[in-house]
Parts: C-alpha cells; structure tokens; sequence
C-alpha cells in the first residue's frame, strides 16, 4: 500500500491561506489503513476547520482516490458547493486526480512516505521501490533495492555492524537476510552470481503503462 | 604500469599507504607526508570522502600526488556519482597518467557530515569494476559508444571485510568483484593473526584468484581501539592490545614521558606486519594510518621492509 503520514496542521492552514469554503475529500483505501484519510480522520479535519471558524462546505470519501473514474464523480459537486479551497486526505497519486477534477485548488493533507507494507495495525514497513524490474524471485522475497540503504545489487557493502545497517542501526541488513533466508532455502548458489546491471533508462518517469491494446 | 602492479604481478611483497585530503584546498601537508613515503611504498591510496565527510576530491589529490612523483591509487565511490561521471573522472584520471584504482561502494551520507547530499549508488564496486573492465575490452564507454581513440587500462582493486558474520558474503562479493576484474585486494584494518589466517583460509578454498593485502591500522592509543571495536565495522582489536597500550598509557604517565602508546602502536604495526611478511601470510600490506602517516616509514622501517 502507499503509506502516508499527516503533515502538521500548521502547514495545511498555512497553505489554505484565506480560503473560508473548504472541501474534503478521503480516500477508502491506503489512507484509511494509515489512519491520515480515512472517514474518522475527515470528520476531525471538518471540526477542526470549523473550530478555526471555516466552512466545511463538502465531504466526500472516495474507495480509491488514485482512481480517475471513481474520483470523479465524488468531487464532482465541489465546485458548485462554492468551495475556494479542496483538502485532500489521499496520496499524492490521489491528490492529482482530485487537483485535476475540480477547479479550486487542491491542498494535500499528507505527505506521502513509500510503498509498503501493514506489518501489524499502525505499523509500516517500506518494501518496494517501485524500480520497474523485479529481482525478488533471486533474493528470497526480500528486496534489497528497498531494504539496503545503498540499494546494494551484488551482496552486502562492509558497513554492517553486528548485522545491522550502518545507516540506520535499528534496521537488519538486508544482505544477511536474504543470506538466511537464501540458506534456509538451499538456494545460496544464488549468491554467487553477479546481477545483470539493469541500468536506469527504464525508469525514466514520468512513465505510462497501456494495456488497452 | 604501475608500481604497484610491478610489484604484486612480479611475486614481490606490496605495500600501499593511506592519506585523505583536507577539507580545503590547501595540501601542503599532504605533499609533505607524500614525501615521506616516496620509495617506502607502492603507491599511495587517496581516499573518496571516507567516512562520508567531505573532503577535496581524490583525483584532484591524485594528480598533485603524481605530478610529486609519488605512485596515486584512486579510490572510487558509487557514494556520489552516476557511471557517467565516475568513467569521466577516470578519462581524466589517466590523462594525468593514473594507471591504479580501487573501488569502493562507499559510507552512506548520513553517517557523514554533509548529511543533506543525494546518495547516487548507480554503481556499487562490482559494478564500477565491471564498467572498467568493459571499456578496456570494448574501447567504448559506459553507454557502448566508442571513445576517442583506446580505452586507458587501470590495475584494478577493491576492499573486503575480513572479520564479518557470515562471511560468506563476503567471500560472495569478493569473487564478483574479483570476477570484474579487481587484481587486488586491500583489506579492513586486521589486528590478530589467527583471524586473517581464516580469512585467507576461505580465499583459498573458494579458489579466489587475486593479491591481498592485510590492512594495517597503526593504534594510537587504547581509546582509540575502543571507539573503532564499538563504532567501526568489521573491526575487532584484541583485548590484550587493548590491555598493552592502557599500561603504557599508565607507564608514559607515572614517567611524565608523553607518546607511548603510540610508540607501542607503531611496534605492533611493525611486528604484525614483519611477520605476514616474513611468513609468506599474504601477498602485501596497506597501512591506513589515520593523520599520522609520517610514522609509516618508521613501521616500515622496524619492520624491515623494503621496496626495491
């Protein structure tokens, strides 16, 4: 999921400046699971609005604000409820899709982390770096583009101490994770082989992926 | 070719010293030191920001370091260059006629001192080394176009991490890097006999073809080897070194005599080093003496060794 954390409400008043007609929109999925946009949040925003004597003309919550289609039509009365300013509680995907299906300008409510995993409630990991060309099927299902601080390709640098990551020593290097794992697995001959360098041209963004045909 | 290539590929023993260039552009000390260490050693490893803490470059040290007519070994980060500017680098290194390099991943900024600057990790050291490798081969560059005229040839090097659990990944990455055509082998500072015997045990048994050199750090003093058990990777100083230069500490004090576990740190720098050495332990040594590489000729000296 993409994982977002609220930005301090100082920022968010400062960026909704004068506005006094505010809409909110949340979104139902990624940001209902890290607690920044999800039905609660909005209503607590709204009041929040209110209390700093704001009109909260519109809410809405959408299932997936990264969602052109769904979106669409949830923002749709934003504009004709005369609100100057739209909150949105979303990603930055999510945030782009309301910016560009109403007129008055957009405000993000959150700023948006990684992608990753809901290790247990409230807890987020980042896991993926989006790098266009997966190599977990060799590194037993740990990614080392995200989990190394280096996005070490080839096996550890010599930074780890007591198999902790130089940068960080809360976190486990993730070469001697996927060392065991890759043991437990019988499948260290992996190790030994040098990855094709993949090189950055395909990740050029921004990128477009077409499937209609 | 190099010195240094002259000397490992000839059987002989190599030895390379370690100096880092100031943060500013004055390198008068530097020269200084260089000096010192002309026709004591190899060739002169200038570091890449070690530590992450910025510092002149290395290839501009390099150069004043040649042009001194002291042997440079350019040592090359992924820390904070694309490929692109990495092999660009390199064109001008051997246009100052920089034959010797050793690449390096690199200490990520945040444990540096500029800690806003973008990591860039286009490259980690197989993958510098691989891109050498290929435009030798090719005489094109890193995106396949053809250079002007031949590829310059470098005498490639790389690190490894002697002590480390599980050392098979290092033994891992010491073969890519070996396979991507790394000749020789500095290693992090080793302090005890018996762990860089296991080390070079399992070189041996992986069947690793290349020249390693045991890295030497000369201590200066018990605290000094405390800090780097607690805060340096890959680096284990014995207790009974520790106990040694606490107790010259204590002597040096009720004597009122200053420096001597410095002294002591020099001694045992030459006695480990006389006896990979004398013993045949391994192909060479690289001190890294931290500042003080004016007393590298001294360790050399106690130690016996010479270069011819």
């Amino acid at each position: 999921m993409i994982v977002t954390k609220k930005k301090p409400i100082e920022e968010l008043m400062a960026m909704l400046g004068d506005a006094k007609k505010i809409a909110i929109i949340g979104c139902g999925s990624c940001a209902t699971a890290c607690a920044t946009g999800g039905e609660k949040e909005v209503a607590e925003l709204k009041k929040y609005l209110e209390s700093q004597g704001r009109t909260v003309v519109a809410t809405a919550m959408s299932d997936y604000c990264c969602m052109n289609l769904t979106t669409k039509g949830k923002v749709k009365g934003f504009d004709a409820a005369g609100a100057e300013a739209v909150v949105c509680m979303a990603c930055g995907d999510g945030t782009q899709v309301v910016a560009a299906n109403v007129k008055a300008p957009t405000y993000p409510a959150n700023n948006t982390m990684f992608l990753g995993e809901a290790v247990k409630f409230g807890l987020f990991e980042e896991a993926c770096h989006l790098c266009g060309n997966c190599v977990l099927g060799e590194t037993g299902g740990i990614c080392p583009i995200t989990r190394c601080a280096k996005s070490l390709v080839n096996g550890p640098c010599g930074g780890s101490k007591n198999g902790k990551c130089e940068v960080n020593p809360e976190n486990d290097c993730a070469w001697i994770a996927i060392y065991k794992r890759l043991e437990q697995q019988g499948r260290l001959d992996n190790l030994s082989k040098t990855r094709a360098d993949k090189g950055y041209e395909d990740v050029a963004y921004p990128r477009t992926i077409n499937i209609r045909g | 070719m190099s010195l240094l290539e002259k000397a490992l590929e000839s059987g002989k023993f190599g030895v390379t010293a370690e100096m880092a260039p100031p943060k500013g552009y004055d390198f008068t000390k530097q020269l200084e030191d260089a000096q010192l260490l002309s026709g004591k050693v190899h060739g002169v490893n200038v570091t890449d920001m070690q530590s992450a803490s910025l510092k002149a470059s290395s290839l501009g040290l390099c150069i004043k370091l040649k042009q001194a007519g002291v042997e440079p070994i350019l040592q090359v980060t992924g820390r904070d260059r694309s490929r692109m500017a990495i092999m660009a680098d390199m064109l001008s290194a051997a246009a100052f006629g920089i034959d010797t390099m050793l690449a390096l991943t690199g200490d990520h900024p945040v444990v540096g001192d500029c800690k806003q600057s973008k990591p860039v990790y286009d490259l980690d050291s197989v993958g510098i080394l691989n891109m050498l490798s290929t435009m030798e081969v090719t005489d094109r560059d890193c995106g396949g176009n053809e250079l002007d005229g031949s590829a310059p040839r470098f005498y490639k090097g790389a690190a490894v991490t002697p002590v480390y659990e599980p050392i098979q990944l290092q033994i891992n990455k010491l073969r890519q890097k070996v396979d991507a055509g790394a000749k020789y082998i500095q290693t992090q500072g080793v302090f005890d006999m018996e762990s860089l015997k296991r080390f070079l045990d399992l070189v041996d048994k992986a069947n690793i073809k290349c020249h390693i050199m045991a890295g030497i750090i000369p201590l200066k003093a018990a605290g000094m080897a405390k800090y780097m058990n607690a805060n340096v990777p890959g680096i284990a100083v014995p207790q009974d070194m520790i106990d040694r230069l606490e107790a010259a500490a204590a002597e040096g004090k009720e004597k009122g005599v200053k420096g001597l576990p410095m002294q002591l740190g020099i001694e045992m720098a030459a006695e480990f080093i006389a006896k990979i050495h004398d013993e045949k332990i391994c192909d060479g040594v690289h001190i890294m003496a931290i500042g003080a590489e004016k007393n590298v000729p001294t360790i050399l000296e106690k130690a016996g060794i010479t270069i011819e």
